[in-house]
C-alpha cells in the first residue's frame, strides 16, 4: 500500500484517467464541478463494465455454466470490498440496491413499518435530502408515527443540545445524513449514534456524500444502517447499498417480492431467502455492480486519507476565493465540511448564475438540491453548488472565482 | 406596428450578430431582461403565475381597441429576458394575429440549444399563455357581437 501513505498525489496523472474531463465545452476547457450530484468514472471502471459484456455477461446465482459462475464470482467480490470499504463485520449484512433513494426506502419500508407504532417518533435533521425525509413521512403517516426535526443554525451546523432535547423513549428511529449534500456539513455522526442508543433509537445513515470524501467505519460508529450509492464515488450510475446489522436485517420482513430472494415457494407459502439474498428480488444490476469494484480500488489506492486531506485543502481554497467576490454569499459555513462550495450571488437568480457559467465551461449545479425545507430555512429559493472530487485542482477554483467575479459586476 | 414577420426578422438578425458566442448571447437575453420594466407587486400573484416554469413568472394581458397588451415579470434576469422577446413579437397584435402566429424565430436563434431543454418547456408554456390570453378575449369579443 505504498500510494497510502504518500502526502499528496499526481492530479495530473489522476486526471488522466478520467476521459470525459478531457474536452471543450463551449469553447472552454471543461471545469467540472457538480460531483455531488454524480461524479466522472476513470477508465478502469469503463474498462470493467466493457469486459463483463464482452466476456462473461451471465446471470447470477444458480447458473451451473462457467460463465455463470465467473460472474457470481465478479458480483460478489464487490459485495466482500464493499464490507472491507465500509469495515463491515460481515460481507451479507452489505444488501445491493439501486442507490441511497432505495436504501432508505427498504429501511423505512421494512424496519420502520415493522416497527414503529401510534406515537412513536422518527428524528431527522433539517439537513436532509429529500430522501431522507419523504420516505419516513409516509411510514409516519402509515403508522400514526411522528416525524421531529434537529433545527439548523446559520452556519448550516446542527446543536447536539438540540437534538438531546428532540429524544426521548418515544423515539424509535434517529435517521440523519452524514454529509449535506446541498452545504457540505458533516454531522456528529458518532456522537448521534451514542445518544440515539442510550435513547433506545436505532440510527440510519445517509452516507451518499460521505463514502467518496471521509473514511468511514460502521464498526467503530456503531450505526445500525448506512446507505448510500457509487456514483457518487467514481463507480456506475444505478448501483447503491444498504448496510444493516445481521440481526436487525434477520429480522425485518422482505421489501419486494420475487425470484432469488425466495426459499421455496408453493402457492400456500413462501419461505424467504437468507440475508442479503432476501432483499435482492429479481435480476440485479449485475454490470455495474461488476464495475464498482474498480470505483472502491481506485479510492483505497489513493488512500482515504490522502483524498481527505487533497479535498479539503482544496475547500479551503476555494472558500478563501468565493469569500473575495462582492455580492457572493456562502451558505453553509460549517467547521467540519466535505468539498462542497454553495452559494449565491445577491440580485441574481442562481438559474441565471449556473447558466453563464456553463457558457465558459464550469458545470455546477443550481436550485433546492433536493433539499426543499434547507434552502426554506435560509429563505432561499435556491443556491448555486459547486462540489469537489479528487481531480478538482486549484486552478479550476481560479476559473470559477474569476468566472463568478465577472458575473457579479454584471448585477445591475 | 410592424408585422410579427418584422419584428421576429429583427430578432433573428439580432441573434445572429452573437450567434457564435454563448457567453455573449447569454448576457444578452439578460440585458434585454434587465430593460423589461417590472411589474408592480400586486400583479405577482398566484393566478398571474405560468405554470410548467422552473422560475417565477407572471403574466398579465389587457386588451384595448382590438389589441392584446402583455405584461411579464420573472425573478430571474434571464426569463424575463426571455419572455421580453415573445412580448416584442406579440404585444400590440390582434387576437387572431397572436393565435395564428408562427414562432419561427424561436428555432431560427436556434433558442433551444441557447437555455436548455428544461428552460425550453417553460418558454413554451409561455407561448402557450400567450395565446390562451388571446383566445379568452377573442372568445369575449364574439360574445359581445
Amino acid at each position: 500500500m505504498e500510494t497510502a501513505v504518500k502526502q499528496s498525489f499526481d492530479i495530473a496523472a489522476i486526471r488522466a484517467q478520467f476521459p470525459v474531463l478531457n474536452q471543450e465545452v463551449n469553447g472552454y476547457p471543461l471545469t467540472y464541478l457538480d460531483n455531488a450530484a454524480t461524479t466522472q468514472k476513470p477508465m478502469r471502471v469503463i474498462e470493467a463494465l466493457t469486459e463483463y459484456y464482452t466476456s462473461y455477461n451471465s446471470n447470477i446465482h444458480r447458473g451451473i455454466h462457467t460463465l455463470a459462475e465467473k460472474a457470481t464470482h465478479a458480483f460478489e467480490v464487490t459485495r466482500k470490498e464493499i464490507q472491507k470499504f465500509i469495515n463491515a463485520p460481515e460481507s451479507e449484512e452489505v444488501i445491493f440496491t439501486k442507490g441511497t433513494s432505495e436504501s432508505l426506502n427498504l429501511v423505512a419500508a421494512t424496519y420502520g413499518r415493522q416497527n414503529l407504532k401510534a406515537g412513536d417518533e422518527v428524528i431527522v435533521t433539517g439537513l436532509e435530502h429529500h430522501s431522507n425525509i419523504v420516505p419516513w413521512q409516509m411510514v409516519c403517516e402509515e403508522k400514526g408515527a411522528k416525524l421531529k426535526v434537529v433545527p439548523v443554525s446559520e452556519k448550516g451546523e446542527i446543536n447536539l443540545d438540540d437534538f438531546k432535547n428532540l429524544l426521548s423513549d418515544k423515539t424509535k428511529i434517529v435517521s440523519v445524513a452524514y454529509a449535506s449534500n446541498a452545504l457540505g456539513t458533516v454531522n456528529p455522526v458518532k456522537e448521534i449514534i451514542n445518544l440515539a442508543h442510550q435513547a433506545g433509537a436505532v440510527v440510519i445513515l445517509d452516507a451518499a456524500q460521505a463514502l467518496s470524501h471521509l473514511n468511514v467505519d460502521v464498526q467503530s460508529l456503531d450505526c445500525d444502517f448506512m446507505a448510500s450509492s457509487f456514483h457518487k464515488m467514481y463507480g456506475p450510475t444505478g448501483v447503491g447499498f444498504l448496510y444493516g446489522k445481521r440481526h436487525l436485517l434477520e429480522e425485518m420482513p422482505p421489501y419486494q417480492g420475487g425470484g432469488e430472494m425466495i426459499k421455496e415457494v408453493t402457492f400456500e407459502k413462501t419461505t424467504y431467502n437468507e440475508i442479503p439474498f432476501k432483499f435482492e428480488a429479481g435480476t440485479p444490476n449485475i454490470a455495474d455492480i461488476v464495475a464498482t469494484k474498480e470505483a472502491i480500488d481506485f479510492i483505497s489506492e489513493l488512500g482515504k486519507e490522502n483524498i481527505h486531506t487533497y479535498e479539503n485543502k482544496l475547500l479551503a481554497y476555494g472558500t478563501e476565493k468565493l469569500s473575495q467576490i462582492d455580492k457572493l454569499r456562502l451558505i453553509g459555513t460549517a467547521d467540519h465540511k466535505v468539498g462542497v462550495l454553495s452559494f449565491v450571488l445577491e440580485g441574481m437568480h442562481p438559474f441565471d448564475v449556473g447558466m453563464m457559467l456553463d457558457a465558459k465551461g464550469i458545470a455546477v449545479r443550481t436550485g433546492h438540491h433536493c433539499t426543499m425545507p434547507l434552502m426554506d430555512r435560509f429563505g432561499l429559493e435556491g443556491t448555486v453548488r459547486a462540489s469537489l472530487a479528487v481531480y478538482n485542482t486549484k486552478e479550476e477554483l481560479d476559473v470559477l472565482a474569476e468566472s463568478l467575479f465577472k458575473i457579479s459586476s454584471r448585477i445591475k | 406596428m410592424n408585422s410579427i414577420e418584422e419584428i421576429q426578422q429583427d430578432i433573428i438578425d439580432e441573434f445572429e450578430l452573437i450567434a457564435e458566442d454563448r457567453e455573449a448571447t447569454i448576457f444578452y437575453i439578460m440585458e434585454l431582461g434587465q430593460k423589461l420594466p417590472s411589474m408592480s407587486d400586486d400583479s405577482k400573484t398566484e393566478d398571474n403565475m405560468i405554470k410548467g416554469c422552473q422560475s417565477k413568472v407572471w403574466l398579465t394581458a389587457s386588451y384595448e381597441d382590438g389589441k392584446v397588451n402583455f405584461l411579464a415579470d420573472s425573478n430571474t434576469d434571464i426569463t424575463k429576458g426571455l419572455i421580453s422577446l415573445l412580448i416584442r413579437v406579440l404585444s400590440g397584435q390582434t387576437p387572431d394575429t397572436i393565435l395564428n402566429a408562427d414562432l419561427n424565430f424561436v428555432e431560427k436563434i436556434g433558442m433551444s440549444q441557447i437555455i436548455g431543454s428544461q428552460r425550453s418547456n417553460g418558454f413554451n408554456s409561455m407561448i402557450k399563455q400567450m395565446k390562451m390570453y388571446a383566445l379568452g378575449f377573442k372568445t369575449k369579443e364574439q360574445v359581445k357581437q
